[in-house]
């Protein structure tokens, strides 16, 4: 392969895989935190493709366009739920969302 | 002599770009955690994805960076952005005089998934990764990937598409459901 060795990639996925990890656990806004966890599930794909290459094996890329799909679906239903909590004139702070604390 | 010359200058050129885009995305990752206000966010996170369908195509994925431009970039940033200005520009309320013990164990869980990461990967894998290969030219083409898709991987490509199905009408129940109880 030319140009870096797959374990340059991999760190790099490691790296945004942990800066998606601090926006999710240090942000309060809710679409705030949506974007973040597509950092990491972007951080997956990115180590799935860079193994996938390094194996000759495609069933890495074919995970990650399954890991697209998923997020596609799990973006869809986070922000019908910011949508929801619009409606209602609810916060979108995750501190303030508290009624199912037990 | 020539042959191994150019050779060499390809590499040099395949790490500038890999630098490069490396740089874009950890620092528009790190807009995307920094940035007080969602909408920028949202545009940070355009040109993480940008950043990273280079990366792909580093990696000859050609099928995926034009996957990711088109779902990410195309569909899922547009429907952010559509969400984003329909809420309102609501900005995060400053911290309240609270525990700011919380961010500090933010930072540091983080940090320790980071670390965590690093260690497992190079204590199980890193004689495996450093060595390098070619891959032939057909490898991650539209033609090569549908034939993985749709030969040996039919039904992780039917459950996605039931996962989407329910996620789309996930969406349209929560949406019909609070106008009805607003």
């Amino acid at each position: 392969m030319q140009g870096p060795a797959v374990a340059w990639y991999i760190a790099l996925a490691a790296c945004l895989f942990g800066i998606g990890a601090l926006g999710v656990l240090i942000r309060r806004n809710t679409l705030v935190i949506l974007l973040s966890l597509e950092l990491m599930l972007n951080a997956g794909n990115l180590a799935l493709i860079a193994l996938s290459r390094h194996w000759h094996n495609g069933a890495g890329q074919i995970f990650a366009l399954a890991v697209m799909a998923i997020a596609a679906s799990e973006v869809c239903v986070g922000l019908g739920l910011v949508v929801a909590l619009n409606r209602r004139n609810l916060s979108l702070d995750v501190d303030t969302l508290s009624e199912l604390r037990g | 002599m020539n042959a191994l010359v150019v050779a060499s200058a390809g590499n040099a050129l395949v790490w500038i770009v890999w630098v490069v885009a490396a740089f874009a995305c950890l620092a528009s990752a790190l807009a995307v955690v920094s940035f007080s206000n969602p909408f920028y966010s949202a545009l940070a996170l355009i040109g993480n994805l940008g950043s990273l369908a280079v990366m792909y195509l580093l990696l000859s994925a050609e099928f995926v960076a034009a996957a990711q431009v088109l779902v990410y970039a195309g569909a899922v940033i547009v429907m952010f952005l559509f969400v984003i200005a329909y809420v309102g520009p609501r900005r995060e309320t400053p911290w309240s005089g609270g525990p700011s013990w919380q961010t500090f164990g933010a930072v540091a869980a983080a940090g320790a998934l980071l670390v965590e990461i690093v260690v497992a990967v190079g204590m199980q894998a890193s004689g495996s990764l450093s060595h390098s290969g070619t891959v032939g030219s057909h490898f991650g083409t539209p033609a090569w990937i549908g034939r993985v898709f749709l030969v040996d991987h039919l039904l992780a490509f039917e459950i996605t598409s039931v996962v989407l199905l329910v996620a789309a009408v996930g969406g349209v129940i929560l949406g019909s459901h609070a106008r009805r109880t607003a």
